[in-house]
């Protein structure tokens, strides 16, 4: 039964893995070899052919593109994890007339598939003259609705008690929320600030759309500029891919700490 | 330091037919004990909260000293609360724990280490003060809960049910130790709880709540000598006070057929005729030599070395009617009487010990 249940584990994982173990391995290829069919598993001859001309290439500056990735998702999800913060205690602890509707509302939005907004947001951008900036990726889903739901059914599930203390003890709203509320939900911060970086990271069709000069790219809207009208370079692209996705997963690593962590409850009884 | 007054305090929970607590007047004492005490959705744990800020208050007021706090904000009420699950800030140490409300009152670092320092002897804590709540026993725990009261010296401790999750031995102990600390500091403490052992022990004074009224508010023997109601006379002591149906008469109220005597004057009586409840501790019935008295037929017998009670059901062969109403009974005894189960007893009562009530109203006629 344990070794049938390692085994399907072991499949799954193989599955799972084998597209990026692909890239990783095609990125050491040449030129030739990375374009033949059928494809060769492991590099003949490993190279870091690909990685020189990608870095070094004047018309795909990657470290500029990186740069601007790395900036950009970051302010980016610091953005969101505030907002989404600040709107979902309010939303959580905070007694205002029209709180449920408005919830609702915010709610409501998650359901609009995000493409519909390409346009409107388009216009919206280009009136603010933001256009070609890092701006138009950074801000516009800086609100986030998921992140507002992920935050309130945390905060609902913080003890009460933990804030009423905190009013007892002399804590204003602000005081009670930034030194009680934000400490206790590390892990439900983190993980949202993660998933945020991500989404940003990995965008791809939005910044097509918004930045225009060579040097304003992010690392995926540049990356698809390495496929020409007529001739795919693998090996570059996949050597592109690498670089884009180690930050991801080193982040990962990181960060899957606080993401598994639960919610600390240890002041309390048990 | 400072009293405390409800006057007329009203809580209605939106959408319940009924008020939660319902007109409360209490006036507390300075650096009096007061111990508020009733069955769970008594309005106790609610009128606690209203003292604190926590609940709004919907009708009428509540003092601290000369201050008129009905709607001020908790935080500027100078109040102190222990909550029942001691509600410690997990991502702070013990010391930053007993220091937040300091903190947050911009004391000095110096004055700050100072109190927390000193408060932490009080309570044997000092060698905990860099642990976090999660690497602390339940009772350090406590301990700590009632440090960040006693650190803030505050008007008012509010504490609900500071012992419901200790074990029962830490209980007793923690028990005496809260009562001895409020002592020495002489703050004006309002404790919530729902066992009323607690509240005859610590207690200065008892405020027994019901359906969020106040039944009755004494000392914890003036409560248990004169319970004004049914519902206070049932409720404290342990074991409760036997409530037997009767009916009252000229000369005493007849229990299952059997005459109880009661000293009840014709003003108590007030008119009142017929049905009653009968009180009776179990400490204050005798066993009998002979068959005079309420026969009770042994069902358990408990020694506990210093004392035995008798718990039986009123009835037994009693000559030729053999009554059996099967109304439980408890009497204390002195030990080793060897009284055996199915044995069946004679029990009596001095009349002045012996408390009437009306069963509908549940009011007291006499006795106690």
């Amino acid at each position: 039964m344990k070794a049938l249940r390692v085994s399907l584990l072991a499949v799954l994982t193989l599955l799972f893995v084998s597209p990026v173990l692909f890239m990783f391995l095609t990125s050491f290829k040449t030129r030739q070899e990375a374009g033949r069919t059928p494809p060769t598993l492991f590099p003949e001859k490993p190279t870091t052919q690909a990685y020189d001309q990608i870095l070094n290439a004047p018309d795909t500056p990657m470290l500029q593109w990186f740069a601007n990735s790395l900036f950009a998702a970051s302010l980016h999800s610091l953005l969101v994890v505030a907002t989404s913060a600040l709107a979902a205690y309010a939303l959580a602890r905070m007694d205002f007339r029209g709180k449920k509707p408005v919830f609702a509302l915010i709610v409501a939005t998650l359901f609009v598939p995000p493409v519909i907004l390409i346009i409107p947001n388009y216009e919206i951008v280009a009136r603010l003259y933001w256009l070609d900036t890092l701006i138009a990726i950074i801000v516009p889903t800086a609100a986030n609705a998921f992140g507002v739901f992920f935050l309130r059914q945390f905060f609902l599930q913080l003890p009460r008690e933990l804030e009423e203390s905190a009013f007892l003890d002399g804590a204003n709203r602000w005081q009670t929320f930034w030194r009680v509320v934000l400490p206790l939900s590390r892990p439900a911060l983190v993980t949202l600030a993660l998933l945020a970086f991500l989404t940003n990271w990995n965008d791809f069709l939005w910044p097509v759309y918004v930045l225009f000069s060579p040097e304003n790219q992010t690392l995926q809207a540049g990356l698809s500029t390495l496929q020409a009208a007529n001739s795919v370079r693998y090996d570059l692209l996949m050597a592109g891919a690498v670089i884009a996705s180690v930050p991801v997963l080193i982040l990962f690593v990181i960060a899957q700490r606080y993401v598994i962590e639960g919610v600390s409850r240890s002041g309390l009884k048990g | 330091m400072a009293t405390v007054s409800f006057q007329g305090a009203t809580r209605h929970f939106p959408g319940s037919d009924k008020p939660a607590v319902d007109k409360l007047d209490l006036d507390i004492e300075d650096g009096e004990f007061m111990v508020l005490v009733g069955p769970s959705g008594c309005g106790k744990s609610t009128s606690l909260r209203m003292l604190a800020g926590l609940e709004e208050v919907d009708a009428g007021s509540i003092r601290i000293g000369d201050r008129d706090i009905t709607n001020l904000p908790p935080k500027d009420r100078d109040i102190a609360m222990v909550f029942q699950n001691y509600a410690l800030y997990p991502h702070m140490t013990v010391a930053d724990n007993m220091g937040f409300a300091l903190k947050m009152a911009n004391t000095p670092k110096d004055e700050r280490e100072k109190r927390v320092r000193e408060a932490a002897e009080i309570l044997a804590l000092t060698d905990y003060l860099h642990r976090k709540p999660a690497a602390l026993s339940g009772g350090q725990r406590q301990r700590v809960a009632m440090g960040r009261a006693i650190v803030r010296s505050p008007q008012v401790f509010c504490m609900d049910e500071p012992l419901s999750n200790l074990d029962a031995k830490l209980r007793v102990s923690t028990r005496t130790q809260i009562a001895s600390l409020q002592r020495r500091l002489g703050v004006t403490t309002v404790y919530v709880t729902h066992d009323q052992v607690e509240a005859m022990t610590m207690g200065d004074r008892v405020a027994v709540l019901k359906d969020g009224l106040l039944e009755q508010v004494d000392t914890p023997l003036g409560l248990y000598d004169n319970p004004n109601t049914l519902f206070v006379a049932g409720f404290m002591g342990s074991p409760a006070m036997n409530l037997l149906p009767g009916e009252l008469r000229e000369d005493g109220a007849v229990v299952d057929g059997h005459l109880i005597k009661v000293q009840i004057t014709a003003e108590e009586r007030r008119g009142h005729d017929g049905e009653v409840t009968v009180g009776i501790r179990p400490e204050d019935f005798r066993v009998s030599d002979g068959d005079e008295g309420l026969p009770i037929k042994v069902g358990v017998v408990e020694e506990l070395g210093a004392d035995a009670y008798i718990y039986g059901t009123v009835g037994g062969s009693d000559g030729d009617d053999a009554i059996t109403s099967g109304r439980d009974v408890v009497v204390r005894m002195e030990a080793r009487r060897s009284v055996q189960k199915g044995e069946t007893i004679h029990v009596t009562a001095e009349p002045e010990n012996v408390r009437v009530f009306v069963t509908e109203t549940g009011e007291r006629l006499c006795g106690g």
